[in-house]
């Protein structure tokens, strides 16, 4: 878990190491001016001692050009450091395009994590190097944060609302993750480990546990049960509510005017809340789901319907991915 | 410089009265100020219990001290207790209290009762706060996150929430009335810019506060809806939004750090200024740049949630508002910097917590902009890099501030001086303990350990190592506090007596005795010159060469 030298952290991300270089940077920055204005006042402290108790020195009025060198010039590192600082961090919070996507709920006091093949796990999280892993994260209860310091990523999970982070980690091993929002009582016991494997170590780990439902395969099971083909259509073809077909991810005209992106929040919102943003032509027939499904299972119908716009939609069996299910890339924020 | 002899009139503000009905009915603004600064004592040592308690726990990665539920408490109540009750009010209702009206040559604020007043809120909003903690406490963290805080705490929330809203109120009149004395109550000839610079920087702490301060009491309300009567401004199941908690919160809570620095930048603009007898270098943009912080500091607190599921636009806007935030900072540094040269420095205990200031609220400054960097706010927001970058800010620089200021006004306030040499001790100890407390806590953040944490990873060797070396400075800490609050208490008997103006400076609060009387000037005094007037007028020197000027009229 330590690092050589011990008051670094462990950097295993692709990104970890543009966090760290920013980092080092204000470091630099920190350091030259904290000294810089440090060794000046201290050699001015020494040099203008009162040498006697009736010295009376000679006032100085200012200048402004000084001033404005002295604007400027922090002014301008402060830009270089605002423009790098928000380049790394558009890669920090962008998920790419095909990255192998890992169910996040967060709960008091604990992390469980489903994996696109149905593999739960709970405050531990198996992935493999070298591949995109995109956390789509929610919670059952209060906000909670989950924070990678080793992928040097972190971000809310909010209740309401689906959030996100990435990272492609960049060599095997056993990583600390936090809860970095104070939830109550067990916080500082909401915590677990990112176990990053080879990739045929991790194909192997999934296999092991096989025979496990997939959420898309739980979604499906839960359409049905919860009687959403009675309007969506039995293969969600559509009928007295819009089809399901093909939406994910397709540009929703709404009732009123409008469009949005049918991205998983957008599908989240639709079941707990469907008068929200209606779909042009439907009336605002459909009754709300809160409280009838816990997030893990709203996961599941979201990733049902996504799979249904995927171009190998998943299979009620469990089977290893291969090199990250292809989705079409949406950020989820 | 010319010298005043003064007379020291029989009465002053101290002897005018006596009784404790003479104290809790006075509307006299120097009685208030020391009303203030005894209850702003108590809630300080209050704070710092909690603060010791944490230390002691966070020694081990186990909890040993406490359960995770009491360890959640004494962090809460630690923030709450130390920001609205002790950093808020600490110098503007104190230091500000007592010396606004001198500095300016009036006679009081400009709403002697309101004054008052302020101070009972204060003492009431205070007392239920204290019942909160007795009753039961609150572990919400001093932030109040909902739903955390309306749905989930089983805690005192509402009676510190109402402690908290009550005690804004105080923030508010108190500000109001520094305001209106700044606007209307000047001496004769004492123009604006002739303020010293300690007045500027409350005028620019008060605008905030009458500002800022009606938001978290409104946010306060709906959080006290919201936990009651569950309305829906915050539950996303009732069609709210958690988040916008967070906005309403740092809307306000972001310009309250200003409100808590900014009077701390005014006394060290008195004491670096005072104690090098210079006038401060480059005055108007010193002046100027409080209020720019004080306009800036209302358009960066969306830099408190780049983590928060804010979009990323918001955070790059955020972001460079609160780069841009950091320039006037720099400038008072810089300026603060150049007055020392060719000045005749003093290595008063006052001068010592001015430079110390200097040097602290320059690395609490300058880790601020690890923050309002995204890429690496991401990695070390919500962890102990936060929790070191403002105590810098807070206690490095206000309580620093505070004391220094204390410490220099003190013969003015009590008509005793301190005991010189263990001044100066306390303030090695304090800074010594200070930076041995809050360095490690730097690295620990960057390691990734959270902040609001009751127990660690005991495998990690290096946390605990710099949890040592951290509770060990806190140690230090303590006493170097400890010895000022025994030597203080003992000045008052026994300290030698200070005359009207031991330091030998210009400015109008040392013009009269010492403690001065009940109308602070027996004569409305004139002021003819501008502040920090050390040498006879007629030389000024401009950057290395001396320029000679004509006399000013007189």
């Amino acid at each position: 878990m330590q690092s050589s030298f011990p008051f670094i952290p462990e950097s295993a991300s692709t990104f970890a190491g543009d966090v760290d270089a920013v980092y080092f940077y204000i470091s630099g920055v920190t350091v030259f001016f904290v000294t810089l204005i440090s060794l000046v006042i201290i050699f001015f402290v020494i040099r203008y001692r009162r040498r006697n108790a009736f010295e009376i020195p000679r006032p100085i009025e200012g200048s402004t050009k000084l001033e404005t060198l002295w604007s400027v010039i922090p002014l301008l590192i402060a830009m270089s450091i605002f423009v790098w600082g928000t380049k790394v961090y558009f890669t920090q919070y962008r998920p790419p395009q095909n990255a192998m996507e890992i169910y996040v709920v967060g709960k008091q006091w604990m992390w469980k994590f489903q994996h696109p093949t149905g593999q739960r796990e709970i405050n531990e999280l198996h992935v493999p190097v070298g591949r995109r892993v995109k956390l789509i994260m929610t919670t059952e209860d209060t906000i909670h944060d989950l924070f990678v310091p080793a992928f040097r990523t972190k971000a809310d999970v909010v209740p309401g609302k689906y959030t996100s982070i990435w990272f492609e980690a960049t060599k095997p091993g056993t990583y600390h993750f936090f809860c970095a929002e104070y939830c109550g009582m067990n916080h500082s016991g909401m915590r677990g480990f990112v176990e990053v494997m080879e990739p045929a170590a991790f194909d192997n780990w999934l296999s092991g546990n096989a025979n496990q439902v997939s959420p898309a395969a739980a979604g499906h099971t839960m359409f049905e049960s919860l009687g959403c083909a009675s309007c969506h259509g039995a293969n969600s073809e559509g009928g007295r509510g819009p089809a399901l077909i093909g939406v994910y991810g397709s540009n929703v005209v709404l009732s009123g005017g409008g469009t949005v992106r049918a991205d998983e929040s957008y599908l989240r919102e639709s079941i707990i809340n469907p008068q929200a943003k209606v779909v042009t032509g439907f009336g605002p027939i459909m009754p709300s789901f809160q409280g009838q499904v816990t997030e893990e299972l709203l996961l599941a119908l979201v990733a049902y319907i996504k799979s249904l716009s995927t171009a190998k939609p998943e299979l009620p069996t469990a089977k290893p991915p291969a090199t990250g299910t292809p989705q079409s890339a949406n950020p989820v924020r | 410089m010319e010298e005043f002899t003064i007379q020291p009139p029989r009465t002053n503000y101290l002897n005018a009265a006596y009784g404790i009905k003479s104290w809790l009915l006075t509307k006299d603004h120097k009685r208030i100020a020391v009303l203030y600064l005894g209850s702003v004592s108590f809630f300080f040592l209050i704070g710092s219990l909690y603060a010791m308690a944490i230390r002691l726990e966070l020694l081990t990665p186990q909890g040993d001290l406490t359960q995770s539920s009491t360890y959640n408490k004494v962090f809460t109540q630690h923030g709450i207790i130390m920001v609205f009750f002790f950093l808020i009010p600490s110098i503007p209702a104190t230091l500000g209290n007592f010396l606004i009206p001198m500095m300016i040559g009036a006679k009081d604020l400009a709403f002697p009762r309101i004054n008052l007043l302020s101070w009972y809120i204060y003492m009431i909003g205070g007392v239920l706060t204290i019942y909160a903690l007795l009753a039961g406490g609150v572990d919400t963290g001093w932030t109040f996150y909902t739903p955390y805080s309306t749905t989930f705490s089983n805690s005192y929330v509402i009676a510190a929430g109402l402690g908290i809203f009550i005690n804004g109120f105080s923030s508010i009149l108190t500000g109001l009335n520094f305001i209106v004395t700044i606007h209307t109550m000047r001496a004769p000839g004492m123009t604006w810019y002739r303020l010293p610079l300690f007045v500027w920087s409350h005028y620019a702490t008060s605008l905030i506060m009458i500002l800022g301060t009606p938001v978290i009491a409104i946010t306060i309300i709906l959080l006290a809806f919201e936990r009651i009567a569950h309305i829906g401004i915050f539950d996303p199941a009732a069609g709210g939004d958690p988040v916008l908690f967070q906005h309403l919160f740092w809307f306000y809570s972001h310009p309250a750090v200003y409100i808590m620095v900014l009077p701390a930048m005014g006394v060290t603009s008195e004491l670096i200024a005072n104690f090098s007898r210079k006038n401060i270098f480059g005055y108007k943009f010193v002046a100027f740049s409080s209020l720019a912080i004080a306009v800036l500091g209302f358009l960066v607190w969306g830099h408190h949630m780049f983590v928060s599921s804010q979009s990323i636009y918001a955070g790059m806007i955020f972001s460079f508002l609160s780069f841009a935030v950091a320039i006037p900072s720099a400038i008072k540094v810089f300026n603060w910097t150049a007055t020392l040269y060719k000045a005749s420095i003093s290595y008063d205990t006052p001068m010592l917590y001015g430079l110390g200031f200097i040097g602290l609220f320059t690395i609490g400054g300058m880790t601020g902009m690890f923050l309002a960097s995204l890429a690496t706010d991401v990695h070390l927001t919500d962890t102990y890099f936060i929790v070191a970058h403002f105590h810098y800010i807070m206690v490095g620089g206000t309580l620093l501030a505070y004391l220094g200021g204390l410490h220099y006004w003190w013969p003015k306030i009590s008509g005793r001086m301190y005991p010189e040499g263990w001044g100066r001790f306390s303030a090695l100890v304090v800074f010594v303990g200070f930076n041995l407390t809050f360095a490690p806590q730097f690295v620990l953040g960057y390691m990734g350990m959270p902040r609001r944490y009751h127990t660690y990873p005991a495998e990690l060797v290096s946390w605990q190592v710099l949890h040592v070396l951290s509770t060990a400075g806190a140690s230090i800490l303590g006493v170097g506090l400890l010895i000022p609050l025994v030597y203080l208490a003992w000045s008052l008997r026994y300290g030698r007596i200070a005359d009207s103006n031991p330091w030998h400076l210009p400015g109008l609060e040392w013009q009269t005795s010492s403690p001065p009387p009940t109308e602070n000037f027996l004569e409305t005094p004139i002021v003819h010159e501008e502040p920090y007037a050390f040498a006879p007028p007629g030389t000024k020197e401009v950057i290395g060469k001396f320029e000679k000027e004509a006399p000013a009229e007189a």
